[in-house]
């Protein structure tokens, strides 16, 4: 197999100091590679976040290492991690993390025109990206004047914006009904049929069943993991 | 379950036996297939209970069933009254369970992780059919909402008994048996 898109080796993650210490993440290791979607789940404080924001660069694991299309974020160093950030990796977070002082185009385009991206192509990339999600004709509305679907479709958008490599979604249908969401992950999946890695944290089973593995998480370690991939169903050990 | 409601309503239309069961799987996206010589030992109850009968013979000569005044009746008691949930169906899963509790030398936590995966993949195989178009007509697609409904319960419901167990492990002084034991190799690949 190839190397994966996206790997986390050991990864631990503690915040905090003394009686405040929290162990978010104890010795994670997993990758996901191209073409390939994870599904993470677990309760509630079981560390999915705190996985996810490592793998995306927006945080630092305390020890082990991660790597995302053969880079080592943690030589990449700060501004590798944000072109990384800007050109390889997608988020998408519950809460749509959109400007609400850009439209959906504007909201699309931005990381390609932080990347010094000319407007033009930019604006047209972010276009082509609206039209992938079913916006098209939306693109010079405003994120209020559009619907909790909508809102989200543009997160998607800007997450798949110039063919990033990597898609990451934290529960990124959680406040939408079940059909809004279910097109939600339909998106999601075509990108990863289309040659992207994603990992999706989820805690709705009917969503992580898009996935090609589902990774369970509790307490900050990977406790079972089940899938379509037959040296991989059944493989992990439980924990201790 | 009896199919024998379905099958009345189905012949709100004169059909005979063969078409009936091929518009009962259609219906319901071929998820419970039928044989047809249940389809007419059905038939002929229902005739002997007056809710159906002969409807004369179609272009082909073949037989045809159509409702009586009776069974029109009970067609509409059906779909005017719900399915009875009284008394639940016995569950084998709930029994395992119960029953991995109780016995010392089962790891619960593994019978639970086992099933989950399981049924996750059951899910992941809606997901499939889904994705090949098997739902795309209305009452298919109803039928495999059901599946992938009830899948997902059961996995809620699993991981559910997974904190409960974990919880009462927690709580207890003694080694509980909920526990597992093995070694991890903390990661996946
Ligand atoms: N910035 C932070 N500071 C302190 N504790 C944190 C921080 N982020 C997460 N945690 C703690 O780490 C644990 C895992 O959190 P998180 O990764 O958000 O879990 P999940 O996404 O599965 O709900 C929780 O106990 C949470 O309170
Ligand atoms: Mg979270």
């Amino acid at each position: 197999m190839s190397d994966p898109v996206l790997r986390l080796t050991d990864v631990s993650r503690v915040h905090g100091t003394g009686a405040a210490e929290v162990q978010a993440l104890r010795g994670v290791s997993l990758a996901a590679y191209a073409g390939e979607l994870v599904a993470i789940m677990g309760p509630s404080g079981s560390g999915k976040s705190s996985l996810l924001t490592i793998a995306g660069g927006l945080d630092s694991p305390t020890s082990g290492s991660v790597s995302v299309d053969g880079q080592d974020l943690g030589e990449a160093g700060i501004s590798g991690r944000a072109k990384l950030r800007r050109t390889s990796i997608g988020y998408v977070f519950q809460d749509f993390n959109l400007i609400p002082a850009l439209t959906a185009a504007e909201n699309v385009s931005l990381p390609l025109e932080l990347d010094g991206a000319g407007r033009r192509p930019a604006r047209d990339a972010a276009r082509v990206a609206l039209e992938e999600v079913g916006l098209d004709g939306f693109a010079d509305r405003f994120p209020d004047e559009m619907s909790g679907g909508q809102r989200q479709r543009i997160a998607i958008a800007r997450a798949i914006v110039g063919e990033r490599r990597l898609i990451l979604a934290d529960e990124p249908t959680g406040a939408l009904d079940t059909e809004t969401g279910e097109d939600i992950l339909k998106l999601i999946r075509a990108r990863c049929d289309a040659g992207a890695a994603g990992v999706l944290v989820t805690h709705e089973p009917r969503y992580a069943s898009w996935a090609d593995r589902v990774i369970y998480v509790r307490d900050g370690l990977v406790v079972d993991e089940a899938g379509e991939t037959p040296s991989t169903v059944f493989a992990t050990g439980v924990e201790q | 379950m009896s199919v024998k409601h379905a099958l009345l309503a189905l012949l709100e239309k004169p059909r005979y036996g063969y078409e009936l069961r091929a518009e009962f799987e259609q219906r319901t996206g071929a998820s419970w297939p039928l044989n047809v010589g249940q389809v007419y030992t059905t038939l002929s109850r229902l005739e002997r209970d007056g809710l159906v009968e002969a409807g004369g013979t179609d272009a082909e000569g073949r037989s045809l069933y159509q409702l009586t005044e009776a069974g029109r009746v009970e067609v509409k008691g059906w779909f005017d009254s719900p399915v009875e949930r009284t008394q639940p169906q016995r569950d084998e899963l709930a029994i395992k369970l119960a029953v991995a509790v109780a016995v010392p030398s089962v790891d619960v936590g593994k019978v639970v992780q086992q099933q989950r995966n399981a049924t996750m993949q059951a899910l992941q195989g809606y997901r499939r059919q889904a994705r090949s178009g098997a739902g795309d007509d209305l009452a298919g697609g109803l039928v495999l909402d059901r599946l992938v409904f009830a899948a997902e319960a059961e996995i809620r419901w699993l991981d559910h008994c997974e904190s409960r167990l974990r919880r009462a492990a927690a709580t207890s002084t003694a080694p509980e048996p909920a526990e597992p034991t093995e070694p991890t190799d903390g990661g996946t690949r």
